[in-house]
């Protein structure tokens, strides 16, 4: 055991060993989703699930989303494919083909868990269904992902990763107001139906250990979005509230009367500070007063205040654009590194708005060891990822292997696990199935 | 998938403790909650959840249990208030905490090792227990007892920086963000380590730093500073390889809809739709090279068609000839929405002041064993007595004494 040391906790982690990864060591999962989907994956195969992704002969068309390492377009270089395949093996198939899928139903008889992203049918019409798959293997949890889900007035809607973020209520609520809504420049509507897929995923793995009983996963992604609403929804359903959007500002007050500032300009960049009331503001209103007034930039209402009083119910917005003025003079007075520094020492409420190089020279994510050097020896180059996103003090969850290359694992599945031959292969190979 | 009403809920019989505070952690045990875990929020009625506290409220009136933030996402769950500044409640903690199997805590790194209630004051008192922590930056480090908010944490974890327009600043969020990535990958973390327990007898400490997770979400970003040294770039609501791609004013007041065009089949059924008009003939839009180098002239000229059509409309025809598209919803239309609607996504249940309240769904449905609701969000410490009395086993008059001794305050 190795015992960790800090002012105000002690923690024991067990030393894990290379082969730790038993947590889910026996879970098998067979990934053939795409874009939507690769998030689940990853996940489980972070906590040591066998995760092997299934792709088209060719490769999957989510090898094609930039950016690139050196900037190269190239199916065996997107950095996005890297990120969301690491630590699971690949193989090549054409699941359409009669052939390809006679494989595929071999597979799922070895397998825990098929994850899918198809459009909603597709697995019906390939004989892929989870009645089908079911019948060869009964305990099998198929989680399939689809914009809308399987069912409903929406199902067979087309949908991309900003519809998903419009029809789940987040886009709404974002962006400055004398502009459309607007969102993330990352797929972060799939990456939410991701993380819920292997959340009910692991949920239906409990029960099918205590029962033995499979079951089929209708993740809806609008549905994963729709998360993301629930301050807007209650703010309707309760007071009849359309919630807007209004950056850099954010709606406070007992009827939402209020807009307090979320995002201020700092001398090199942004910070995110928000005046909070009553107990939860009063410290680190009263914090950054003195520091202001250390520097002779705190006003006078400000230093007579008692943090405590302020109260949501009866401030004004007249006073917040006074507190407003003097504490954006003394931000922009400040570096970010300056104004976090400060903060932690303070034990104040203020965060930097990072880039990535303040992420990846944070003392805080180099001191908990969290990125990870991955060896990719075909680019004869190792490259730092973010590491486990989880500490378990019986698991590790760091990075074992970088994401498979395309049809990397043939051989290791096809021959190694299915028995098929050379000769076997290569017929397979030239018809395009694998 | 049908429902199979008589069967027993997936999660019946796991037991849990949630000592968690606005959203993080009651998230985590929301999951559990709805799939049929007992779940025993523990709350200080001197110091009440911040959400207890929030408007909206029923009516518009002020009250710890009117509160639309704190109810939506705490259905199916049981509320205890215990103060544990006494040595008494801090006793009632630890009992629950034997009775249960998972406990789930958002503290700052020390409040829970002041009262004895860290990882290794439990698994002493609880061989086998499982406790998910989830803090701001994790329990380790030298920022790990910095205390802050998911709307704060969004900033720092860079995905800001990565949201909004180029000519603009980074995006500030019209809710805590980080609050709702962190849940989906404890949820996970959580139940492998039960699978684990129930194989081996192990218990653990699950360390679950909120900002950890959040970096997962830009992990592409951090690789391409990483390996070829550049910042990701802020794309308003473009995509580096599809136009039009984007939101577009449609009639009515702040009515939008999101249309986006992968395809050559699905630029043809965009064009078809807005009537073919003359200029998509243009050189300077045949092509998506050519849309791309004139994509500002384009979604000016494509919201002189969308203006004219209600949101609604321009979702349904684009949608009929192929073409992904959706109205941007605000909390009215997700409320209101057919699809959600149709699926039952909300779980409206009587709630003893608020009357009718739709609260939140479950983003998945299992075939066999579907999520279901059973209680409205618990009132603050209504289930006080229960806990004690049917959970713990307390006599009714050792209960009284606790009472007047003010424990459950």
């Amino acid at each position: 055991m190795v015992k960790i040391e800090t002012s105000r906790c002690s923690i024991e982690y067990r030393i894990l060993m290379p082969g730790d990864w038993d947590m889910l060591k026996n879970f098998r999962v067979l990934d053939l989703t795409s874009e939507e989907g690769l998030l689940c994956g990853k996940i489980l195969a972070d906590l040591g699930a066998d995760v092997i992704k299934v792709e088209r002969p060719g490769g999957d068309s989510a090898r094609n989303r930039g950016p690139f390492y050196k900037n190269m377009p190239d199916p065996e270089k997107s950095l996005f494919w890297y990120a969301l395949n690491a630590n699971k093996r690949g193989i090549t198939l054409n699941i359409e083909s009669s052939d390809g899928r006679e494989i595929v139903k071999k597979l799922i008889q070895h397998a825990d868990c098929v994850v899918e992203s198809f459009p909603v049918g597709y697995m019906k019409n390939i004989g892929l269904d989870y009645p089908s798959i079911k019948k060869i293997n009964i305990k099998i949890i198929m989680t399939s992902i689809s914009p809308f889900g399987q069912e409903g007035p929406y199902r067979d809607y087309r949908a991309s990763d900003i519809v998903c973020m419009a029809m789940g209520g987040f886009l709404y609520l974002c962006g400055d107001p004398d502009r459309p809504p607007v969102g993330i420049s990352l797929p972060h509507a799939y990456f939410f139906a991701g993380g819920d897929a292997a959340a009910a995923t692991m949920i239906a793995y409990y029960h099918r250990e205590q029962t033995g009983e499979g079951q089929w996963i209708d993740i809806s992604i609008q549905q994963s979005v729709a998360l993301t609403s629930f301050n807007s929804v209650p703010w309707w359903e309760l007071s009849q509230v359309i919630q807007k959007r209004m950056a850099p500002f954010r709606l406070a007050g007992p009827h939402g009367g209020l807009v307090l500032r979320q995002t201020w300009p700092c001398k090199d960049g942004f910070i995110n500070f928000i005046m909070g009331s009553g107990v939860f503001g009063a410290k680190t209103n009263r914090l950054l007063t003195e520091w202001m007034d250390k520097e002779a930039m705190a006003p006078e209402f400000m230093k007579k205040m008692d943090w405590n009083k302020l109260d949501a119910t009866t401030m004004t917005q007249e006073f917040v654009r006074e507190f407003d003025e003097y504490a954006g003079r003394f931000f922009l007075s400040h570096t970010m590194e300056e104004l976090y520094e400060g903060a932690i020492r303070r034990g104040m409420q203020l965060y930097p708005v990072s880039n990535c190089r303040a992420l990846a020279e944070s003392p805080q994510l180099r001191d908990r060891g969290f990125w990870e050097e991955v060896d990719h020896p075909e680019l004869g180059s190792t490259i730092t990822y973010p590491g486990a996103w989880v500490r378990m003090s019986e698991a590790k969850c760091n990075i074992r292997r970088r994401a498979p290359l395309i049809g990397e694992h043939n051989q290791e599945v096809y021959k190694g696990e299915l028995g098929l031959s050379d000769e076997e292969l290569g017929i397979l190979k030239e018809a395009g199935v694998i | 998938m049908k429902e199979k009403e008589e069967k027993k809920e997936i999660l019946e019989g796991l037991k849990v403790v949630d000592f968690g505070w606005a959203v993080a952690a009651p998230a985590i045990c929301w999951y559990l909650a709805a799939h049929g875990a007992t779940v025993v929020r523990v709350e200080s009625s001197t110091r009440p959840d911040v959400y207890r506290v929030s408007a909206p409220y029923k009516d518009r009136k002020p009250g710890l249990n009117r509160g639309g933030f704190f109810a939506y996402p705490n259905v199916n769950k049981l509320s205890i208030t215990l103060n544990l500044n006494l040595p008494q409640g801090i006793e009632i903690a630890k009992k629950i905490v034997t009775w249960s199997d998972v406990v789930v805590d958002n503290f700052r790194v020390g409040p829970m090792e002041k009262w004895g209630l860290g990882y290794e004051d439990l698994k002493k008192i609880k061989p086998g227990i499982i406790m998910l922590r989830t803090t701001n930056q994790g329990l380790t480090g030298p920022h790990n007892a910095h205390p802050g908010w998911g709307w704060q944490l969004v900033g720092l974890s860079g995905i800001s920086n990565l949201s909004g327009w180029p000519d603009r600043e980074p995006l500030s969020f019209g809710m805590p963000y980080t609050d709702v990535i962190a849940p989906r990958f404890g949820v996970a973390a959580l139940m492998a380590a039960l699978v684990y327990r129930n194989k081996t007898g192990k218990g653990q400490l699950i360390d679950l730093s909120q900002l950890e997770t959040a970096i997962q979400f830009i992990a592409p970003a951090m690789l391409h500073y990483f390996v070829n040294n550049e910042e990701g770039k802020r794309i308003g609501n473009s995509s580096p390889y599809a136009v039009p791609h984007g939101v577009f004013r449609c009639k009515g007041e702040d009515r939008w809809c999101a249309i986006s065009v992968f395809t050559d089949e699905e630029w043809q059924g965009f064009c078809e739709v807005i009537g073919n008009p003359v200029w998509v003939e243009d050189q300077k839009f045949r092509l998506l090279l050519d849309r791309k180098k004139n994509e500002e002239e384009l979604n000016r000229l494509i919201e002189g068609w969308t203006i004219q059509h209600t949101a609604e409309e321009v979702m349904v025809l684009m949608q009929a000839a192929g073409v992904p598209a959706g109205v941007v919803k605000n909390g009215k239309d997700v409320f209101e929405d057919p699809q959600l609607n149709q699926r039952d996504y909300f779980w409206t249940l009587d709630h003893s002041e608020m009357g009718p309240f739709a609260h939140l769904g479950q983003p998945f449905r299992l075939s066999e064993t579907p999520a279901k609701p059973r209680l409205p969000a618990p009132c603050l410490g209504e289930h006080s007595e229960y806990v004690c009395t049917k959970l713990l086993g307390m006599s009714d008059k050792e209960f009284v004494e606790l009472l007047a001794m003010g424990t459950f305050e």
